[in-house]
């Protein structure tokens, strides 16, 4: 595997070595839930690696054991040639809410990363100083970060992480937090401290959610399928910096890893449907107005019914973690199919797309029972009972023999919002359970 | 793409344990609705009773005891009823009208801060004259004692409530011309609710020390004893009967844990549908009790035209007719002269009350009472302080231990909560057996009683910041390698600083208060005092000496007032403005 056309030496010795990590967290009932599974991952010297994947697919939880966080459950990393114990000089974090200390002005909480130096007071601010100039802060350091914009309160976040110079630096989604245009400067920023040399960092580990951002950042991207996570695939990107959106090769790199992440989906769908009837399918978090706004955008002249995820992204201002949710709930209910990075609605999607209100909401039941089989199953429990009503935690139960908790949680909920909308059945918040709509 | 299943594994059989558990919830509740009716029912016969009719003495057979307990737990109950009927006129007064807002509210800030058991035998006197022959005056004193250690609490919560409607749902309101009855019922109550069924259930727990106390007074000769836990207790100590005070102290645990689980825990699940924000909450309260009462058919057939005639009453358009509406304006004064009317009232008031107090203070009070007072007050200004430094020295560590553990914090905190709760007085007799025992010397070893039931104050509050303490600080400080010194004082302490400070004014205003009953106790015939503010009030109120009770309760609340305008409310501002993000 090449890396990059920058400076920095390639060198055979990876900064931080994971091998055959695994982690699972112990569960009230039965069995530990396995969240990532034989993970083997290297961040080589002079290389930003990305770690691409959904929510959920436990990436952030990788950074954590990289960071010396948490401890893996099985597997070992290996910092410097020795087993990491906790968290260690020359490895610091960047995070995606920037954990500041609120009470601390901005050169306090600067100064914090130096702490475990004991470093001289006046060495200690000077270097503190450095850093804040470095992350173009300078004038702020005497504000509280409340004072501060999100872009300037996560420059605070860098200058803390670089001010000891970490030869190995963990970001944790560290531009989701804030708007368009003030993620992609910082990233240019950091980009250009970088590729400039002014870095005594020798390696990046960067978590995101957004593949754009990772095709422009990263050197290697390493793509993360869920349940439990596991490497999928490892995508270089022999791009130099600076790199354009635009570029012809970007966007063939862009195309292809959604090609990578739909395939993943795709499978990973027709594996939960041969599980238990496809009763315990996780259903991803997507509003019914969000559902039915993409159908018609994707229905309407511009699209024709069709494309590629990455254009329909670029278009509609979409982050990959918007737009895949989205597609997979067409893909799920079959008013759309996805399809090698690209998707196209089904002829009950484009009839439903054209329909008035109330066959809107026939269609949508329609295929809400018949291709979500635990809408099904509800519906059914509920018309078995004496009394049509069924407590939630029945439901919630069953499905977390095979999700996690927040994944059930998640999964009933999309289906309390669908069913409603779909008025397949009806849902009392405050008893927490499930009834059908003759009743009451 | 297969249709629906038709296969029906995994579907439980539900028929049969389905009906089984159904009954049994309605058995359940029945039971439940039934049992509190009659408990309710038997505790206010017995407050009605003339004096002639009640047991003279107080029995202390283990087996008088939940008959004692029954009526114990009824006086909650009326004050609770009292101190909401009170939060829902007094408060509203306050946050409708600004001229009132002026002094009802400074009122509240003093009335607050005013020891309840120093005045208790004003109170009492008071309320006896008005029912001589019956048991309801003293019933009242008591009743009056529990309501005034819970009603400012409430009163501020809801006025802060009202004063904090969000402009949205009001102009909502508004614009569907509801009226004020109306917006009252439909918003402010409703949008008010979380804080005060949360203060309530404070101050309740702040209660049963005070009924505990209420129950057996002696103002010179005047000897009040109600039935209930607390004369019992008082029964014992004179019986020098540790035993039944180990009785006494399981029959109020017992009594604590059943409002806890009846009373409150069903009323903040279901106050909790009001809360404002629009995220859906990840743990919302749950209580069993009040699944059992919602699902049960039987409750719904009786509650529900309960629940219609109430909403109707809350829908009612209550309003002025327009006629009497217009004669009142054109009646009204101009804005300003009110104005100054209010103003030239609150004036005259004021200073016919110190012109009072100092015509008749220099006839009644010599110099020495003056000293007397002002030396017992620095002595129990000084074991405040070293009791309050020494509990957080003790707890704060402690707390942020648990409260950095969710599974420590899963176990402590209710138990944190029922400790405060508890009536510490129901202790005290073991360590005055103990301070006599050894000989030990009261002046230092009776101070610890002042601080014994409300240093879970701070104990829980710390627990609640530790375990709110944000994740990413947490991680932040430990990927940062921050060494301990550091750690406590720029990462966690100035975290949980703002909680620090709610427990730390609860557990030193608790210790004012409980200095009156702690500092000055008996065993038997014996009696022990520690000296002190308290000391002072105690022993005027068994001598019946009204003027220097008043005196030693003005300069107790003068010093507390004085302690929450010059340091408690500046740490409290200065906590909050420093941890906000946003």
């Amino acid at each position: 595997m090449t890396t990059d056309t920058s400076a920095k030496p390639v060198v055979p010795c990876p900064l931080i070595d994971l091998r055959k990590v695994c982690m699972a967290f112990p569960r009230a009932t039965g069995t530990p839930l396995a969240v990532l599974s034989d993970i083997d991952l290297a961040v080589r010297e002079g290389e930003i690696l990305g770690l691409l994947g959904r929510s959920g697919s436990g990436k952030s939880t990788l950074l954590r054991i990289a960071a010396g966080l948490m401890k893996p459950s099985r597997g070992e990393v290996i910092y410097r040639g020795a087993p990491l114990a906790g968290p260690t000089e020359g490895i610091a974090m960047v995070f995606q809410t920037f954990a500041l200390y609120p009470w601390l002005t901005v050169l306090q909480n600067v100064e914090l990363g130096l702490d475990a130096l004991t470093l001289p007071r006046e060495q200690m601010r000077r270097r503190a100083t450095a850093a804040i100039d470095l992350i173009g802060l300078d004038g702020f350091e005497s504000a509280y970060p409340r004072e501060l914009s999100g872009g300037m309160r996560q420059r605070v976040g860098f200058a803390r992480a670089l001010v000891s110079d970490p030869v190995l630096l963990l970001m944790d989604e560290p531009f989701s937090a804030l708007d368009v245009l003030t993620a992609e400067t910082l990233r240019t920023d950091f980009i250009d401290l970088w590729t400039g040399g002014q870095l005594a960092t020798r390696g990046v580990l960067l978590v995101t959610h957004n593949i754009e951002e990772a095709v422009l950042m990263c050197d290697r991207i390493l793509v993360l399928a869920s349940g439990p996570g596991r490497i999928a695939a490892e995508i270089a990107i022999p791009l130099p910096h600076p790199r354009n959106r635009l570029d012809g090769a970007f966007r063939a790199i862009v195309d292809d890893i959604y090609s990578t992440l739909t395939a993943r989906v795709t499978e990973a769908i027709g594996a939960a449907r041969g599980l238990h009837g496809g009763r315990v399918q996780a259903l991803p978090k997507v509003s019914i107005s969000r559902m039915l706004g993409f159908l018609d955008q994707l229905d309407s002249t511009v699209f024709g019914g069709e494309g590629e995820l990455a254009a329909i992204a670029r278009r509609l201002a979409l982050s990959t973690g918007e737009l895949l949710p989205l597609a997979v709930a067409l893909h799920l209910l079959e008013l759309a199919e996805l399809r090698e990075g690209g998707i196209k609605l089904t002829a009950a999607g484009r009839v439903l797309a054209g329909a008035d209100l109330e066959q809107r909401k026939r269609l949508f039941r329609e295929h809400l029972l018949r291709f979500v089989p635990l809408a099904a199953h509800i519906r059914q429990v509920l018309e078995e009972r004496d009394s049509h009503d069924a407590p939630r935690a029945r439901f919630e139960l069953e499905l977390q023999d095979h999700l996690t908790r927040r994944e059930a949680e998640q999964t009933l909920e999309t289906l309390i919002t669908w069913g409603r909308y779909a008025e397949a059945f009806e849902y009392d918040d405050r008893k927490r359970t499930f009834a059908l709509e003759s009743a009451s | 793409m297969s249709p629906v299943p038709s296969h029906r594994a995994g579907v439980l059989p539900l028929t049969a344990s389905g009906t089984t558990r159904e009954v049994s919830r309605e058995v359940a509740a029945f039971v439940l609705v039934l049992g509190s009716l009659i408990a309710v029912g038997i505790a206010a016969r017995g407050m009605l009773a003339p004096i002639g009719s009640m047991p003279l003495a107080i029995s202390l057979s283990p087996a008088a005891l939940p008959g004692y307990t029954l009526r114990t737990i009824a006086r909650m109950l009326a004050a609770l009823c009292a101190s909401l009927l009170f939060t829902l006129t007094y408060a509203t007064w306050a946050a409708k009208s600004r001229r009132a807002e002026r002094v009802l509210i400074p009122v509240l800030d003093v009335l607050q801060s005013v020891p309840v058991l120093g005045y208790l035998s004003f109170t009492a006197a008071f309320f006896v004259a008005l029912a001589p022959r019956r048991a309801l005056g003293a019933e009242l004193a008591a009743i009056f004692a529990i309501f005034t250690s819970q009603a400012w609490n409430m009163a501020f919560s809801f006025y802060q409530a009202l004063k904090t409607i969000p402009a949205d749902l009001d102009e909502a309101s508004r614009s569907v011309r509801q009226s004020a009855w109306q917006r009252f019922w439909r918003l402010e109550v409703p949008f008010a609710m979380p804080g005060l069924v949360w203060n309530t259930m404070m101050s309740m727990s702040g209660g049963w020390f005070f009924v505990v106390a209420a129950e057996a007074i002696s103002v010179g000769s005047m000897q009040i004893a109600l039935p209930g836990v607390g004369s019992y207790v008082a029964a014992a100590i004179a019986a020098h009967d540790l035993t039944a005070v180990g009785y006494a102290i399981a029959a109020m645990t017992v009594a604590i844990l059943l409002y806890d689980r009846l009373l409150f825990r069903p009323i903040v699940a279901w106050a909790d549908k009001f809360r404002v924000e629009q995220t859906a909450a990840s743990e919302s309260p749950r209580s069993r009790v009040l699944e059992i009462l919602e699902r049960s058919r039987l409750i719904g057939l009786i509650g529900e035209p309960l629940k219609r005639t109430l909403a109707r009453v809350a829908c009612a358009r209550v309003t002025f007719p327009s006629a009497a509406r217009g004669v009142t304006s054109w009646l009204a004064p101009p804005e300003w002269l009110a104005g100054a009317l209010w103003y030239v009232l609150i004036a005259a008031g004021g200073g016919f009350a110190v012109w009072e107090l100092v015509l008749h203070g220099s006839a009644t009070f010599s110099r020495d009472d003056l000293t007397a007072v002002g030396v017992n007050g620095a002595i129990t200004l000084l074991r405040v302080i070293v009791l309050t430094v020494l509990a957080s020295l003790i707890w704060v560590p402690i707390g942020v231990a648990v409260g950095l553990r969710p599974r420590w914090t899963a176990f402590a905190q209710p138990l944190a909560q029922f400790l405060a709760a508890f009536p510490a007085n129901l202790l005290f007799p073991f360590a005055v057996f103990f301070i006599l025992r050894f000989h030990l010397k009261p002046a230092i070893w009776l101070s610890g009683l002042m601080i014994l039931g409300t240093q879970w104050y701070i104990l829980f509050n710390v627990i609640a910041g530790a375990s709110a303490y944000p994740t990413d600080l947490k991680e932040a400080a430990a990927s940062l390698r921050l060494r301990p010194g550091r750690w406590w004082r720029e990462a966690m302490l100035p975290g949980i600083f703002p909680y620090y400070v709610t427990g730390a004014i609860t557990a030193a205003g608790g210790a004012w208060n409980a200095s009156i009953v702690s500092e000055a106790v008996s065993w038997g015939a014996t009696k022990v005092s520690g000296g002190g503010l308290g000391a002072y009030i105690a022993e005027r109120t068994l001598a019946g000496d009204f003027p220097r009770i008043a005196l030693g309760v003005a300069t107790m609340s003068l010093t507390v007032t004085s302690l929450n305008v010059l340091l408690w409310q500046p740490l409290y501002r200065f906590a909050e403005r420093r941890t906000r993000l946003g």
